[in-house]
């Protein structure tokens, strides 16, 4: 409750009321974040139920339109699925793979660049070698390379069922270089300070010293990338889908479901593809809004 | 009485080389930085030692390798007749040593963890060396040492931004004491308070220093602050000891004239009119120190072996001097 109150009497608070941008985007991500975690309560149909579905209503357009229905707002696709209601569950899936990447991402990072930073010497030579090497690669051919070799060692027919935990390990394996340089150079500039020296007189364990006093103080950054990198992620796993080594047609992120619609684009029913791609545009920008805002009602410097 | 921390010819020298590809490439040889070079002395059980000089003399190298956050490259540091272990160490002797021989850093801004509470911060080596296991009994115990630094109980709730500058070295000086020790080592433990509070942190460090048996080495570049709470003064210059002494037999009839340089700098509140001699010069380059004795280049009283031959340490009847001019005459 205390902190609860700090929050809303402290700066961050108030350089988010003070930036109307951020409002907006903030409520626009809290309705995407809201339609994908409550889609199977609010969604009006069930795309993947298939005794809801019926091919009668295949390629409706959207409903305003000429020959759209009501029931179907955004229109439908070919199999007859509502558009609005494959978008809140693409979401959900979007978001899932985003958030479980980026989670993993920072474990990742951050224990690789808090051991790099504190240890130095070799192990820290080796871990930055490794991320220069990984960046040097375009982020988007990593993710490839590891979504396509990733899928070989699975086999064939649990391919589908077990793509999203390859996706996530893909994504968060090419985002973890940022939080390790990120917390390699806080945890430097940590490391000299006097409390740190002050631990090792007192003879608290190097590890101790490391994730009880080193590791609190170089979170700071890592809150702004990760905010940032939600909306990295989802744009890298909607490019994985689009190029058709992301979620299967069974599973379909909003990735996935702007592939499959850019088939029928020529065709006309630019429905398909064009209101899970507006989806996907709003969640990111919104998202990348606030880690901007972030960014900055966090630095010192700015304030 | 017997020595109770002895240095034996500590030296300790840094690689400062530039890295190992622009050696090979520049033919650059490795270069050593000498911040601390045969330096020998002890302190009794009780007693305070204060250590002066510039900055960049070795006098904070002196202090960290006593401490054992450097290991001395030559040379020996023994406490209570023990060697000193590095901090690193973690066997159950080098533990023993750790609670023995704390520290109070310079910056009370720099050395509490911004994170952490106060009761945790002054708690840490209680729960380090587990010397109270029972919370409550750890709490108690918390709340007598920020009383010993004439601090609340209920100050242990708070952050360490909530604190002034001289209550956080307070606390510094809580923590320092929180495992018992018998030798605090303060590196300059006023130079970042003003003036006003200065006086306050000494005579708080001169009263536990009584109460509880304490032994100081302390590490100042302010004369005044030294003589106000050492008992015997050292003074360096480029990383060698060249006077110690009593503080009595230091101030008031100093014999190196590095000694003296930096007494006649002191500003005279008594406005006795005697004419302030500011410090002549710079310290040289440690890396390229000059031949002979390092303070030649500044020294009034220069003559012939000055700059040929280093002078060592020579005890007198009242002190140890390392001079030629005072050798000579």
């Amino acid at each position: 409750m205390e902190a609860i109150n700090r929050f809303f009497d402290g700066d961050v608070w108030y350089s988010f009321k003070q930036s109307p941008i951020t409002i907006v985007a903030a409520v626009f991500a809290l309705i995407c974040i809201l339609a994908a975690v409550l889609a199977p309560l609010i969604a009006p149909h069930n795309p993947y139920d298939l005794a809801q579905i019926s091919l009668i209503n295949s390629n409706l357009p959207p409903a305003w339109s000429v020959g759209g229905n009501a029931s179907f707002l955004l229109g439908t696709d070919q199999q007859g699925r509502d558009i609005l209601s494959t978008i809140m569950y693409g979401s959900r899936v979007s978001l899932l793979v985003a958030l479980c990447a980026v989670v993993i991402a920072i474990l990742m990072g951050v224990g690789l660049g808090l051991l790099a930073g504190y240890v130095g010497g070799r192990v820290d030579s080796i871990i930055m070698r490794l991320a220069d090497i990984q960046l040097t690669f375009p982020s988007i051919l990593v993710a490839l390379l590891i979504a396509g070799v990733g899928r070989q060692f699975v086999p064939r027919d649990l391919q589908d069922s077990l793509a999203i935990y390859v996706i996530i390990l893909s994504i968060s394996l090419t985002g973890w270089v940022q939080y390790a340089r990120t917390v390699r150079g806080s945890t430097l500039v940590e490391k000299s300070k006097e409390y740190v020296q002050a631990a090792r007189v007192i003879g608290v364990p190097r590890w101790t010293i490391m994730f009880r006093h080193v590791l609190p103080n170089v979170l700071g950054p890592v809150l702004v990338i990760a905010t940032l990198n939600i909306a990295t992620a989802i744009l890298t796993e909607a490019t994985l889908s689009f190029l058709g080594v992301g979620m299967p047609s069974t599973q379909p992120s909003l990735g996935t479901l702007i592939s499959e619609g850019n088939n029928y684009l020529f065709s006309g029913e630019w429905w398909i593809t064009v209101f899970p791609g507006l989806a996907l545009i709003v969640m990111v920008v919104s998202v990348n809004l606030l880690g901007d805002w972030l960014r900055d009602a966090l630095n010192p410097k700015l304030r | 009485m017997s020595a109770f921390v002895q240095l034996n010819n500590v030296s300790k020298t840094f690689n400062v080389s530039a890295p190992w590809l622009n050696r090979v490439l520049e033919r650059k040889p490795e270069t050593f930085l000498h911040a601390v070079s045969d330096v020998s002395f002890d302190i009794r059980r009780g007693e305070t030692l204060a250590l002066v000089g510039e900055s960049g003399c070795g006098k904070s190298t002196v202090a960290r390798l006593i401490v054992g956050l450097y290991t001395p490259s030559r040379g020996s540091i023994t406490v209570d007749g023990k060697l000193m272990r590095s901090a690193d160490e973690t066997n159950d002797e080098a533990r023993l040593m750790r609670r023995k021989v704390q520290m109070i850093f310079q910056d009370p801004y720099a050395s509490l963890n911004p994170r952490w509470r106060v009761a945790d911060i002054v708690a840490e080596p209680i729960r380090t060396h587990k010397l109270i296991t029972d919370s409550a009994a750890v709490d108690k115990r918390v709340a007598e040492l920020l009383g010993f630094v004439k601090l609340t109980a209920k100050d242990g709730e708070k952050y360490p931004h909530q604190f002034s500058g001289g209550q956080r070295q307070r606390i510094s000086i809580a923590r320092a004491l929180a495992s018992n020790p018998e030798f605090l080592i303060c590196d300059e433990p006023t130079s970042a308070l003003d003036v006003s509070v200065q006086a306050q942190v000494l005579n708080l460090m001169k009263d536990l220093q009584r109460e509880m048996g304490l032994t100081y080495l302390f590490i100042s570049h302010n004369l005044q602050v030294v003589h106000h709470i050492a008992d015997r003064v050292g003074v360096m210059y480029l990383g060698r000891l060249v006077e110690i002494g009593d503080k009595s037999v230091v101030f008031n009839d100093p014999k190196h004239p590095y000694t003296r340089m930096l007494l006649d700098a002191i500003p005279d509140l008594h406005m006795t009119g005697k004419a302030r001699t500011p410090v002549a010069g710079e310290v040289p380059n440690p890396l390229n120190p000059p031949t002979g004795c390092a303070f030649n280049p500044r020294c009034p009283k220069k003559f012939g072996p000055c700059d040929q031959t280093r002078p060592e340490l020579q005890g007198l009847a009242d002190r140890s001097v390392a001079c030629h001019a005072v050798t000579f005459s």
